[in-house]
């Protein structure tokens, strides 16, 4: 039988760089000076899994070389070879090159084959190394290739599968297949613990063998093949007896010492797998039907509310009756609720997955630059949306290494202004309200006034002279190709910078805040919504209709007051508000809706930004604030001007969110707004 | 071949052997079909919220159990004079395919007809209408008894590239 193996293929890249991920960290978490050998195991593992995966799927190129990081990862765990700073760089580097022939795999590509061959020397050396300085040379004959070290007569194996080995999903007759493959093979079956026929379970392994293997074979060969099962059966592997030849006591010897291993092994490996399963257990579940349930218990949200209204209208029931539909409608609106705060958590993920990258970053880059820089980390568990996650990373790698690049000064000039060599950059993530909260903060030099303010000048984007006020200074980093780095450096002041983490973080519907103090440090506060699938909107009437504005971008909302609107060249109106002038929408206009023109004087604004810039919204009511699921216009139809989404409110009615960063543009891109906005597309686009 | 046969069938609908079926419409009292495999459902005309800066034949958008469909009505798509939406007002919800995937929309028509199976072979090429029915919306003519039915093909019809391309003439 033949199984396309291909389609497991992304489970295994994906898989492969969870375990590097997290090798990764154990790793640093060593180089700490930590020695828990819980932390080696969790490296030991996720390298063992690589090279399993590696070699059930054919890539010979990752499964060799995860070979040589796992022998010597076992040589540290049996506390054969010493941890040492090197090793822990060679092993770091063997994950990095692990993830790119991964990639390169994933795409198709070719890796990069002379750093990896330089790598295996590299690791092959430490190894000998290693080697020279142990009492038990044996072990060379697991990290040596598969030729080397054979032994001439053969093997005596037991193997003695667990009752559930079935279960697994491994076939003993797929390893005796091998094992045949490798030389002549003796089976005897041990039938001893075959119970009667019918108390027979037929998905337990009730049979044992004794195999006796002949042939001039390596013992890393019968490693291999029993590779994937060696937690779920006894096994032992003994040399047989050759006495044409004297010199095997040596060689029994050593390999006998070597065999007290896997036994360890495999206890501790059932340990680690317990733990494991503790640890937390999951499921791949693709996004469309986490979707789909979402769209659903919306659906059910609906229908709940509209029974509500049903209910507390009917009249002529009895009263038992009504007590009886009364807590029968309460209990149905606590279980949906439930259902679907639960349903929206199954989107959530601990933010330490975007955090995870910093440890690794952090310590290449302080090495790089020769600062010393301690990062650390609180509310990894804080959960947000797998979305949103995906799309915060990019903007915090930006501000880690602005941090460490700008921020944390170099060790002489800390000391010399008092403060510890080791600067710190703290990263936090808590919920608050609906939010998530991000801080990025260092105890770093701070932002420099003067030199923002220099550059700005020099740059043009501040008059010549004349007070600043603080806010406009650090609303400066924000500016496109604003950027005070003195030197152009590979880790930051490329002049792509703040502005793009400022939109990018906009763009997911969040703000960023920074506070700054000269030689204490700064620090940059995100504020993001907790999913993209939901958003706190303000309801506001508009003639007979209803649109949702979305909160975070309105700014204020106020009673137009008649006097204080300008007319511009005729056409457009502007309102003056405090000491700027913001232009005016008139959603009715803009939106074509059918009624009396609306009367300015009885209408409200809303003042909404966009895109760092206001405009004020003439609407006639505000309804109230609710929470809405995100609804795309676009999957049936196609994008419409003005307008981001939908939403599905309580009466089963869509209403239509606002756009305001497309509405700030096409206001402020063309102030003749009257009439509709289709003909202004390029300006919004 | 037993087609002439499946044509007089006395099951059912009549659903011959290389027959298509079709669920017709009534629209300014001509007869209208639509391939019945697309028709996700009928349902009667509700209210709709308006879609901003749309051609006017884009009602404005349904809430389909979650699903925000949008919803055109064919008079006005065609040209048509323009009737008070009555008790047989009803809005055909459609799976219509489109370039890499496929949207639901909904029309509203007169009144929903019938079903006919309407032999593959039977179906006319339609002839330039002139102004008021692009042919390229029409897949042909069928002649079910004695009556003409147009056989839409809603693909070109409400494709939403084109319904952008075409707009309401001004």
């Amino acid at each position: 039988m033949t199984v396309d193996v291909s389609q497991f293929h992304q489970v295994f890249f994906e898989e492969s760089l969870e375990h590097l991920a997290n090798m990764e960290s154990a790793l640093l978490q060593l180089e700490g000076g930590g020695n828990d050998p819980e932390v080696v195991n969790v490296i030991f593992r996720g390298a063992h899994s690589i090279k399993g995966g590696g070699a059930t799927f054919g890539f010979q190129a990752v499964a060799e070389f995860t070979h040589l990081v796992e022998t010597l990862l076992e040589r540290i765990r049996s506390g054969k070879t010493a941890i040492s700073p090197e090793i822990i760089a060679v092993l770091l580097e063997s994950v990095d090159a692990l993830r790119d022939m991964i990639g390169a795999l994933q795409t198709g590509a070719d890796g990069d084959a002379t750093r990896n061959a330089a790598l295996q020397r590299q690791l092959a050396e430490v190894l000998a190394g290693a080697g020279e300085t142990s009492p038990h040379a044996s072990n060379e004959a697991r990290a040596a290739p598969p030729t080397a070290c054979p032994v001439d007569a053969g093997w005596r194996i037991q193997f003695r599968p667990h009752r559930h080995f079935f279960r697994t999903g491994n076939d003993p007759y797929r390893i005796l297949r091998e094992l045949s493959a490798l030389g002549r093979l003796e089976v005897r079956a041990d039938i001893s613990t075959l119970p009667p026929l019918l108390e027979m379970d037929p998905e337990e392994c009730y049979l044992a063998w004794e195999l006796v293997l002949q042939g001039h074979i390596a013992r890393a060969e019968i490693d291999e093949i029993f590779a994937w099962v060696e937690g779920d059966c006894d096994l032992s592997i003994d040399p047989l007896a050759t006495p044409n030849q004297p010199a095997s006591a040596m060689t029994t010897a050593e390999v006998r010492h070597s065999d007290d291993k896997p036994a360890s092994q495999v206890a501790e490996r059932r340990a680690g797998q317990e733990r494991r399963q503790a640890e937390g257990e999951s499921i791949r579940v693709s996004i469309e039907k986490i979707d789909t349930i979402i769209n659903m218990v919306g659906e059910l949200v609906i229908t709940q509310s509209m029974l509500s209204q049903v209910g507390a209208a009917v009249h002529g029931l009895n009263d038992a009756a009504m007590e009886c539909l009364r807590d029968g409608l309460a209990q149905l609106e606590r279980n949906t609720r439930e259902l679907q705060e639960g349903v929206m958590r199954i989107r959530m993920l601990p933010i330490s997955f975007a955090f995870s990258r910093f440890p690794r970053l952090v310590h290449d880059l302080s090495s790089k630059l020769g600062k010393k820089v301690e990062l650390k980390l609180s509310g990894e568990q804080t959960e947000l949306d797998k979305t949103v996650m995906e799309k915060i990373g990019d903007p915090l790698v930006h501000l880690v290494r602005n941090a460490l690049d700008h921020g944390i000064e170099a060790p002489d000039v800390r000391r010399a202004q008092g403060k510890p060599e080791v600067g710190e950059i703290h990263l936090d993530a808590y919920h608050q309200g609906g939010n998530i909260v991000i801080e990025v903060s260092d105890d770093g030099a701070g932002l420099n006034r003067e030199r923002i303010v220099a550059k700005a000048r020099e740059r043009g984007l501040l008059p010549a002279d004349g007070e600043i006020d603080e806010e406009r200074i650090i609303d400066l980093i924000f500016d496109p190709g604003f950027s005070t780095a003195e030197t152009v450096s590979d880790v930051s002041g490329r002049g792509v910078g703040m502005d793009v983490v400022r939109r990018n973080i906009r763009d997911l519907g969040g703000n960023v805040e920074v506070t700054s103090e000269s030689g204490r440090g700064s620090r940059f506060t995100i504020r993001l919504p907790l999913t993209l699938a939901i958003l706190d909107g303000q309801l506001v009437r508009v003639g007979n209709q209803v649109y949702i504005t979305p909160l975070v971008s309105i700014v204020e909302s106020l009673q137009v007051r008649r006097e204080r609107v300008n007319v511009v060249a005729g056409r457009a109106e502007v309102y003056r508000l405090r000491d700027e002038y913001i232009p005016i929408m008139d959603l009715r206009k803009v939106f074509g809706i059918n009624g009396a023109v609306s009367n300015l004087a009885e209408s409200l604004l809303v003042v909404v930004e966009g895109d760092g810039k206001k405009v004020g919204l003439v609407v006639d009511d505000l309804l109230g604030q609710q929470q809405v699921v995100i609804k795309s216009l676009e999957s049936n139809f196609k994008p419409v001007q003005g307008i981001s989404g939908a939403t599905i409110l309580g009466d089963g009615m869509v209403a239509l969110i606002l756009d305001a960063g497309q509405l700030v543009n096409t206001a402020c891109g063309n102030s003749a707004y009257a009439g509709s906005l289709s003909g202004k597309a390029t300006v919004a686009a | 071949m037993g087609t002439l046969n499946a044509m007089h069938n006395d099951i059912g609908l009549g659903v011959a052997v290389n027959a298509d079926q079709y669920l017709t419409f009534m629209l300014a009292g001509e007869e209208y079909g639509v391939d019945i495999l697309r028709v996700q459902e009928i349902k009667g005309w509700d209210k709709v919220t308006p879609l901003p800066n749309t051609p006017e034949y884009v009602r404005g958008v349904m809430n389909l159990r979650g699903t925000i469909v949008p919803i055109i009505d064919l008079r006005m798509r065609f040209n048509m004079e323009q009737i008070a939406y009555g008790p047989t007002t009803v809005v055909i919800v459609l799976k219509v395919e489109g370039e890499g995937r496929d949207r639901i929309m909904g029309i509203v028509v007169d009144a929903v007809s019938d079903v006919y199976a309407v032999p593959t072979e039977e179906l006319r090429p339609s002839p330039d209408f002139g102004g008021n029915v692009h042919v390229e919306f029409v897949r042909g003519l069928a002649t079910v008894d004695e009556k003409m039915v147009i056989i839409l093909n809603i693909d070109k019809l409400l494709n939403a590239d084109d319904l952008e391309a075409t707009s309401r003439p001004e």
